[in-house]
C-alpha cells in the first residue's frame, strides 16, 4: 500500500483557483493524485459479503485486473438501473448545464477541480449514456456529448465519484432538484460490479456484516466499553448506572452509531445519553448485533445496504421491544428517515412511539416507529422533564453544523438547537449560506474518512471549516455541536488543520454536562473528566 | 469549437430554406416539414415522458429543504418540507412557475484570509424566468394564426404585452425581453470560465435555434413585413388539414418557419425535455413522509443476510462469559 501523502499546509492549500483548463474535459483524464483518492478494497471484504470480482488491486496502477466483459457489465448495470430508479434516468436526461451547482459543491469550492462541479461529475457518467442509450448520442457522438466508454473514462469515474460525499447540496439549488448523490450512489454500484471498491468502505462493510458495527466490536466488547464508560459517569456523579444488553421485554431499543460506542469524542456522547435514561428511569435497551445505526454498504450498493440493515428490524422483533429509539447519527438517519421502512418494514410488530415520560405520541414517526434522540429529548426538555444546569457548559462557546444528510434528507434543524439552547449559555449560529438545509459537509462522509485522503478530506470540509473560523473570529467559538458520528470522527482533524483550538462535541454531551441527576454528587469534572471551570466563568 | 459548430449550423439552416424555396420546394417548407417537425415533437416528447414513468420509483427520497414536521410546538416548513400532497403540490408549482430553487441560487468568492463569501446572485433566475415567460406569451400569440376569429384571450394578452406601445404596428414587451434574455444565457457560456468549460454544443445550439426564430420574427414584423393574410392562409390550412400556399410571402417567413420546425423536431432530443422531466423529477415532486407512511419498492426481492442465529453462533461463549443473554445456552 502507497504511503499516506501529507496534506500541503493550510495557507498552502487555500490557494485555490476555479478556472478551468484550458482543454476539454473530455480530452483531460484523470490524474490521480496522492492524497485525494483512497486505497482499492482487498478480496477478503468483498469475499466476506459475497461481491463479484475479489481480487486485490491497486488504484494508483493503470491495470485493474478487470474481467474480460467489464464493459459488457457496467453497460448493462446502466441499463438496468435506467429501469429501476426514476432518479437516474430523469438525471440522465435533463439537466441543462446551467451551472447553478458548480459552486455549491465543497469539494470544488475547496479543490477548484471542475470536474467536482457536480455537473460535471454527472457528465462523466452522463456522457457515457449518451453514447450507448440516446439516439444522438450515438449518431453525433461527441458533438452530441457522448463518450466512449474506456479504461481511462471508468478510471475517471471511480476517482470523481469517491470525491462526492452524497451530501445533496447541489440538489438543493438545481431547478430539477437533480441530485448528484443519487448519481454517485449508482455510479458506485456500477463501479462495485466490478468489485471497484475502497478499501475504507469495504472493510466497515465486511466488518458489519459479521458483529453488526463497522468498527468489528465484538459483544463483550461492546459491553466492556459501555461499562467503562459507566465507571467514568460514577466518577463524575456519583452514580453507578447500570444498563442492559440484548434485554428481552425492554420498552424500547436503543440504536446508536458504534462510533459512540468507541472512539473520543463520540463515547461522550453515549454517556451522555446514558445518564439521561438513568435519570428518566427508561426502560430501553441495547442490541449488541444491531449495535450500528450507520449503514457503508449504503456507499456501496442497495443490496448491501438492504443486507446491513436487516438487523435493525430483526433484533427489534427478537427483543420484543414496542419502538426504537435512534441515536445522533448522520447517514443512519438518511436511512431510517428514506429506507429502512421501504426494505424491511412494514414494522407493525411495533407500537407508534409514546414517550413513556410525557406521554407524547410521536405521529411523525407511526409508521417506521424509530424516532430521533433530538426529537426525544427536546420533547422531554419541552416538557420540564429535566433538571439543567447550562452553566456547565460556560466555558464552551458553541456553534452547531448541521450534517448533510439529517438536513437535506429529514430537515431536522430546530430540535438540536432548542436542546443546545437549553443546556448552554453561548451558542452562535454560523453564517446563513452554510447551515441548515444549506449546510456544507465535513468532507469526509459517504466513507471517505480514511487516512490516506487526508487532503481531500481537508479541502473538502474548507467550506465547513471556513464557516467554523467565522464565529470564533466573531465570537470566540471554542466547540463545534452536530448530531453526526462521522462528523464526530472527521471534524477534530478538520479543525485541528484550519482552526485549531475549536473541539468537537454530540449534542448530547452537552446535555449530559448540564443534566443535574437526582442525588448526585457536585460535580467538578465534565463528561471529557476535565476539571469544570468556576461556575460562571466564560473562559 | 461547440459554440462555432452550433451557430454554423442553425447559419445552414438558413441557407438551406434559401436554396430550397429559390428551387421552387414551397411546399416541402411550408406544409411537409412543419407536420414532421410537429408530430415528432409530440410524439417524441409523449414517448420521453412515458418511459420516464415507466422507471420504478423504489425509494421516496425527496430532498428536503427546511424543517421538518415532528413535534407539535416545532413549527414545520410544510413547502420546501412537504408532508401531504397538497404541500408536494405548492412546492412543485412554485417550482415549475418561479423556479423557486434557482431562486435561492448564491455566488461564491474566495477572498484574502482565507475568507469565502456567499453572496445572492438572481441573474440567473432572472434571465431564466424571462426567457421562458416570454417563450410562453409569445407561443400563445401565434395561436391567433390558426383561429377565427382570434379568442378574447389571446387579444387580451397580446393588449397587455404591447401596454407601452403608441401607434402601429404593436410592439410587443416580450420580443425584446426574450432577446436580452438569450443574449444574456449566451452571455454566460462564453465568458464565464466554469460555465464555457461545462457547455457542450448542444447547450449553445437551442439558443442560437431561439435567437435565430427571435430574430426572423422580429424582422418578419418590424422590418421586412411580410403578407400577413397569405402567413394566415398557410396556419389555418395547416390546422384544417388543408393546406394551400399563397404566392409572394417573402423568405423570411419561411427562414422562421423553418427554424421552428427545427425546434420542434430537436426538442424531444435534446436537454429541452427538462420542460417535462421537471414534474418528475423524485427529488421535488414526493413527500418526505417516510416515517409516516410506506413507500413499496416494485422491484424489490428477497435477500439474504446474516440472521441472530448465525451471529450468537459466532460469539456465544463469548457472551455468556459477558453475561450477555443468549437465545440457546
Amino acid at each position: 500500500m502507497a504511503t499516506k501523502a501529507k496534506p500541503p499546509k493550510p495557507d498552502e492549500l487555500s490557494k485555490i483557483s476555479y478556472t478551468p483548463p484550458p482543454k476539454g474535459w473530455m480530452d483531460t483524464p484523470a490524474d490521480f493524485k496522492p492524497g485525494l483518492y483512497c486505497h482499492g478494497t482487498r478480496s477478503k471484504y468483498l469475499e466476506a459479503v459475497g461481491m463479484p470480482y475479489p481480487r486485490d488491486w491497486s488504484a494508483s496502477e493503470t491495470d485493474w485486473k478487470l474481467p474480460d466483459n467489464w464493459k459488457e457489465i457496467v453497460l448493462e448495470g446502466i441499463k438496468e438501473r435506467l429501469q429501476k430508479y426514476r432518479t437516474f434516468h430523469v438525471f440522465m436526461d435533463i439537466c441543462v448545464r446551467c451551472g447553478a451547482c458548480a459552486d455549491k459543491c465543497h469539494f470544488f469550492l475547496g479543490g477548484g477541480d471542475p470536474k467536482n462541479m457536480p455537473v460535471l461529475r454527472a457528465e462523466l457518467l452522463r456522457s457515457v449514456y449518451r453514447k450507448y442509450f440516446t439516439t444522438s448520442g450515438k449518431l453525433f457522438g461527441k458533438a452530441a456529448g457522448a463518450r466512449e466508454l474506456s479504461t481511462d473514462v471508468l478510471r475517471e469515474i471511480w476517482y470523481y465519484y469517491f470525491q462526492c460525499t452524497e451530501c445533496r447540496r447541489c440538489s438543493l439549488f438545481c431547478p430539477y432538484g437533480i441530485d448528484q448523490a443519487e448519481i454517485t450512489i449508482i455510479g458506485r454500484e456500477l463501479l462495485n460490479l466490478l468489485g471497484l471498491n475502497t478499501d475504507w468502505i469495504m472493510g466497515p462493510v465486511a466488518n458489519s456484516y459479521r458483529t453488526g458495527n463497522h468498527l468489528g466490536l465484538e459483544p463483550h466488547t461492546i459491553k466492556a466499553n459501555i461499562e467503562f464508560m459507566l465507571d467514568d459517569i460514577e466518577t463524575i456523579t456519583g452514580h453507578k448506572i447500570e444498563t442492559t444488553f440484548n434485554r428481552k421485554g425492554a420498552e424500547i431499543l436503543f440504536i446508536a452509531p458504534s462510533g459512540d460506542l468507541f472512539g473520543v469524542p463520540g463515547n461522550y456522547v453515549a454517556m451522555g445519553e446514558l445518564m439521561l435514561f438513568h435519570e428518566i428511569g427508561l426502560d430501553y435497551t441495547w442490541s449488541t448485533m444491531a449495535c450500528e445505526g450507520g449503514n457503508f454498504g449504503f456507499f456501496t450498493s442497495m443490496e448491501v445496504a438492504k443486507k446491513l440493515y436487516y438487523k435493525i428490524y430483526s433484533e427489534a422483533k427478537r427483543l420484543g421491544v414496542k419502538w426504537i429509539l435512534g441515536g445522533e447519527c448522520g447517514h443512519q438517519w438518511r436511512l431510517m428517515n428514506q429506507y429502512l421502512d421501504t426494505w424491511w418494514g412494514p414494522a407493525d410488530f411495533l407500537e407508534v412511539p409514546v414517550s413513556p415520560i410525557t406521554g407524547t405520541r410521536f405521529e411523525n414517526a407511526r409508521g417506521t416507529r424509530v424516532v430521533h434522540i433530538t426529537e426525544f429529548t427536546a420533547d422531554l426538555i419541552k416538557h420540564g422533564k429535566l433538571k439543567l444546569d447550562p452553566s456547565r457548559n460556560d466555558h464552551l462557546k458553541i456553534t452547531f453544523h448541521d450534517s448533510c444528510n439529517t438536513a437535506r434528507a429529514m430537515g431536522i434543524f430546530e430540535e438540536p438547537r432548542y436542546i443546545i439552547n437549553q443546556v448552554c449559555n453561548h451558542f452562535y449560529e454560523m453564517p446563513e449560506s452554510t447551515i441548515r438545509e444549506k449546510t456544507f459537509c465535513c468532507g469526509s462522509g459517504s466513507g471517505l474518512n480514511a487516512g490516506e485522503n487526508v487532503e481531500l478530506r481537508m479541502r473538502g470540509g474548507f467550506p465547513r471549516a471556513n464557516a467554523v473560523k467565522y464565529v470564533k473570529d466573531q465570537f470566540g467559538v471554542n466547540m463545534l455541536a452536530n448530531i453526526c458520528a462521522i462528523d464526530r470522527a472527521a471534524l477534530p482533524t478538520l479543525m485541528d488543520y484550519w482552526n485549531p483550538g475549536v473541539g468537537v462535541c454530540g449534542v448530547h454531551e452537552l446535555l449530559g454536562n448540564a443534566l443535574v441527576m437526582k442525588g448526585e454528587i457536585e460535580r467538578t469534572l465534565d463528561l471529557r473528566t476535565d476539571p469544570l471551570p468556576e461556575k460562571g466563568g466564560v473562559e | 469549437m461547440g459554440i462555432l459548430f452550433s451557430f454554423a449550423v442553425v447559419i445552414a439552416i438558413i441557407l438551406l430554406v434559401f436554396a430550397g424555396v429559390g428551387a421552387g420546394l414551397n411546399y416541402l417548407f411550408a406544409v411537409i416539414l412543419p407536420y414532421i417537425a410537429f408530430l415528432t415533437f409530440v410524439i417524441g416528447l409523449t414517448y420521453r415522458v412515458v418511459n420516464w414513468g415507466q422507471s420504478a420509483v423504489p425509494f421516496r427520497v425527496p430532498t428536503t429543504g427546511g424543517q421538518q414536521t415532528s413535534l407539535p410546538w416545532i413549527r414545520a416548513n410544510k413547502i420546501d418540507n412537504p408532508t401531504t400532497s397538497y404541500a408536494v403540490a405548492a412546492r412543485m408549482i412554485l417550482e415549475v412557475l418561479l423556479f423557486r430553487s434557482l431562486f435561492r441560487n448564491t455566488k461564491t468568492e474566495l477572498r484574502e484570509g482565507p475568507r469565502l463569501i456567499y453572496s445572492s446572485e438572481k441573474l440567473l433566475w432572472l434571465a431564466a424566468l424571462a426567457f421562458h415567460y416570454s417563450f410562453l406569451v409569445i407561443l400563445i400569440r401565434h395561436f391567433r394564426f390558426f383561429a377565427v376569429p382570434v379568442p378574447m384571450p389571446i387579444e387580451f394578452m397580446e393588449f397587455i404585452d404591447s401596454f407601452f406601445q403608441v401607434g402601429a404596428p404593436l410592439v410587443y414587451i416580450t420580443n425584446f425581453v426574450i432577446v436580452i434574455a438569450l443574449f444574456y444565457l449566451l452571455y454566460r457560456r462564453i465568458a464565464m470560465p466554469q460555465i464555457k468549460y461545462i457547455s457542450l454544443p448542444s447547450d449553445y445550439f437551442p439558443l442560437f435555434l431561439i435567437l435565430g426564430i427571435a430574430a426572423s420574427g422580429i424582422i418578419m414584423r418590424y422590418f421586412d413585413k411580410v403578407d400577413i393574410v397569405g402567413v394566415k392562409q398557410i396556419t389555418m390550412g395547416l390546422a384544417s388539414f388543408s393546406p394551400t400556399i399563397p404566392d409572394g410571402i417573402g423568405i423570411i417567413f419561411y427562414i422562421h418557419l423553418a427554424l421552428v420546425c427545427t425546434l420542434f423536431a430537436y426538442f424531444p432530443f435534446s436537454k429541452l425535455v427538462h420542460l417535462g422531466g421537471v414534474f418528475l423529477s423524485p427529488t421535488r415532486n414526493l413527500a418526505n413522509n417516510n416515517r409516516l407512511a410506506r413507500h413499496v419498492n416494485p422491484w424489490d426481492y428477497p435477500i439474504k443476510s446474516r440472521s441472530y442465529d448465525d451471529y450468537e453462533n459466532e460469539f456465544r461463549d463469548k457472551m455468556k462469559k459477558a453475561g450477555i443473554p443468549v437465545e440457546k445456552e
